[in-house]
């Protein structure tokens, strides 16, 4: 077979380059511009090179101080949302009914938290917990548990971790349902007749049919989670003083707050990267398991 | 180790069955002896595999007891039940390699370790899998895949009975033979019970001592492979079994003589009894129809001639029925005209698709 060449072809790629180039490029190339350059106002810009980044990575600086105190809170914030959504969605997806009308049910039942807007979340929260009116905080102050979200840092941690749970785990637990339902009913029929208890069905059939969609869970939560910013914004705006102000929080009150568009600028762009890294880490790794299954067989 | 007693067994998949259209499987009482070599017989949709779940466990019937000799087990879960299955479809663990694999059904049952190793050896032996013992079993071809399913069911040496829902399906065709022959080879070694679901007659012919061939969720005909080619039950026996299937031709039977339309045909037994109200049908195997040149027999037309390898079978036409009969070796055929000589011995009558035995002709010649 002889490869037709046609050049013409390149055309088709225009349009997708395109709308890259404008939509992330061009936005992107504007924060690099912004980060290398330093403003006294009046819309003056001078060159700065790399001195943002210097500060902004150097811990004992201001800017680096703040700045790694909302990348450790934001770090504790996603292993903590992981840690309990991926378990707490896997069990979910294992006790959804399989068949029957308690099927579509629980699917809408699931689906629910993930259709409301993210600032309605951060506000319906906001309303629930408080010690006054909401049901929750009422109901645990009434309980004898000295409880105030707003006031005190544990409290305010808290109320976001149950928050974040409450709203995110039907994702992992739709995930994992999709993958559980993927698995053919000759397996659990084999695994009776070869007598494997109920968890050696969990190990031996369930996990591993699961693995590919628990990439995607993990990978997608933890990225939201690293980047939330709405609904703690809306709940605690940050606070009681910094304790929950997370690296989108403080890039917002950084950039629009204090206007240091160069800080920002070099902050998000280190953001990114370490999403990226992280991202990059986590998918080398859960490829790698893969590959290594697959090199023992060779 | 066991025989397997079926006792007015039936299942329904609908909750309030009223009519038998709604049985998937009809009334069945059946005997499957201990170390017999099984072959269930049908086309799809059969209720085939809901009588095989049944016997392992995996479907609960609606009525009807099943006994392990004579143990009933009927509400017996699976596990309990000491059986083993191979389904359709490769199952396998994929995360375990190909001897953890097959070990698996032994450690479930805390088979002690030197004896589940052995075994293990032993059985991947039987198979071939010798050589990707120590692999995954995730990457391996279907064929493969298929073979460690069976060796988890051939594993555990104590069970009831090994039962194989069309086990070879996804299996290239020359492995086929071999695989087939190998299940043969360990049925012979082990005696133990097995029943091997099937809708290719080749195979359950060539693997089991006794077939029992299914029809719409009922047994027709439970036999031998030579009585269910010889003297077939039911017309769908003798329609599903042969190659070409038999002859199953509407006639008119008046005591030892069968009428296809004016043509008579001599009976070797009579038929006095026979329903009035029913269809009434003649059976014949093509192999029992020969051809021969226009004289003596039925006058046929010759619509085509094939040759299936072994033998020629010629199509031909009686007053609008067709009619499969083989032409003998030494036969040129010219023009289309023939007649037709068939075997007496070998002619059924059926009413209503069963087999009418007919009382035995007293000092008269057919």
């Amino acid at each position: 077979m002889t490869k037709t060449l046609n050049n013409k072809a390149w055309f088709l790629v225009l349009p997708v380059f395109l709308i890259v180039a404008f939509s992330a490029v061009l936005p992107l190339m504007t924060v690099v511009n912004y980060s290398v350059q330093d403003t006294f106002g009046n819309n003056q810009f001078f060159w700065n090179g790399v001195g943002w980044f210097q500060e902004l990575l150097d811990p004992t600086t201001d800017l680096g101080g703040r700045f790694f105190d909302s990348l450790w809170r934001t770090l504790l914030f996603s292993a903590i949302i992981l840690l309990i959504e991926v378990p707490l969605g896997i069990l979910v997806a294992l006790s959804m009914p399989r068949e029957g009308w308690t099927v579509a049910l629980s699917l809408v039942l699931m689906a629910l938290p993930l259709l409301i807007p993210w600032n309605v979340v951060g506000t319906i929260w906001q309303v629930f917990a408080r010690g006054d009116i909401g049901l929750l905080g009422w109901l645990v102050n009434h309980l004898g548990i000295d409880y105030n979200y707003t006031g005190d840092p544990l409290d305010a941690w808290i109320t976001i971790v149950v928050m974040d749970v409450w709203h995110w785990t039907s994702l992992v637990a739709l995930l994992c349902y999709a993958g559980l339902k993927s698995i053919p009913d000759a397996y659990y029929q084999a695994a009776r007749i070869d007598g494997a208890s109920r968890w050696a069905v969990f190990r031996t059939i369930q996990l591993p049919k699961m693995r590919r969609v628990l990439l995607i869970a993990v990978l997608l939560r933890f990225m939201d989670s690293f980047m939330i910013y709405t609904e703690p914004f809306v709940l605690t705006g940050g606070g009681p003083g910094n304790a929950t102000t997370f690296l989108s929080i403080d890039l917002v009150k950084l950039a629009l707050g204090q206007f240091d568009l160069g800080k920002a600028a070099a902050m998000s762009l280190v953001y990114n990267l370490i999403i990226l890294a992280i991202c990059w880490v986590f998918y080398t790794i859960m490829t790698n398991v893969d590959a290594k299954n697959e090199r023992a067989e060779a | 180790m066991a025989r397997i007693t079926l006792d007015h067994l039936a299942h329904a998949y609908k909750p309030d069955p009223q009519t038998p259209q709604d049985y998937a499987l009809k009334e069945i009482n059946h005997v499957w002896s201990q170390g017999g070599a099984y072959a269930l017989l049908g086309p799809s949709g059969c209720g085939k595999t809901t009588l095989l779940n049944i016997i392992s466990g995996l479907v609960r019937p609606t009525r009807g007891r099943i006994l392990f000799d004579d143990r009933d087990v009927t509400d017996l879960a699976t596990e309990a039940r000491n059986i083993a299955q191979v389904f359709q479809f490769p199952v396998v663990y994929d995360t375990m390699t190909v001897r953890e694999n097959l070990a698996f059904p032994l450690k479930n049952r805390r088979v002690p370790k030197d004896r589940a190793t052995k075994r293990v050896e032993e059985i991947a032996h039987l198979l071939d899998l010798t050589p990707v013992l120590s692999r995954k079993a995730s990457n391996l071809t279907a064929d493969m895949k298929q073979k460690i399913s069976l060796g988890r069911g051939l594993v555990r040496p104590d069970v009831a009975a090994i039962l194989f829902d069309e086990p070879l399906t996804v299996i290239d065709p020359h492995l086929k033979w071999q695989l087939r022959s190998t299940l043969k080879e360990i049925h012979r070694a082990l005696d133990i019970t097995m029943i091997y679901v099937t809708h290719d007659q080749t195979e359950a012919l060539t693997f089991a001592d006794k077939v029992v061939v299914m029809h719409d969720g009922a047994v027709v005909q439970t036999g031998t492979p030579e009585e269910l080619f010889v003297r077939p039950a039911h017309t769908f026996v003798g329609h599903f079994i042969g190659s070409p299937g038999m002859n199953i031709l509407p006639c008119r039977v008046e005591g030892a003589a069968a009428y296809l339309g004016k043509e008579r045909v001599a009976l070797q037994r009579g038929y006095l009894n026979l329903p009035k109200s029913e269809r009434i049908e003649l059976g014949i195997r093509p192999e029992f129809v020969r051809l021969q040149p226009r004289g003596a027999g039925l006058p046929v037309w010759i619509r085509r001639i094939d040759d299936i390898g072994r033998a020629r079978i010629a199509r031909v036409d009686l007053d609008g029925r067709t009619i499969a009969a083989s032409v003998p070796e030494n036969l040129s055929v010219s023009g289309d005209e023939a007649s037709l000589h068939l075997d007496p011995r070998h002619i059924h009558i059926y009413a209503d698709g069963h087999l009418v035995a007919g009382e035995p002709l007293e000092g008269r010649a057919a």
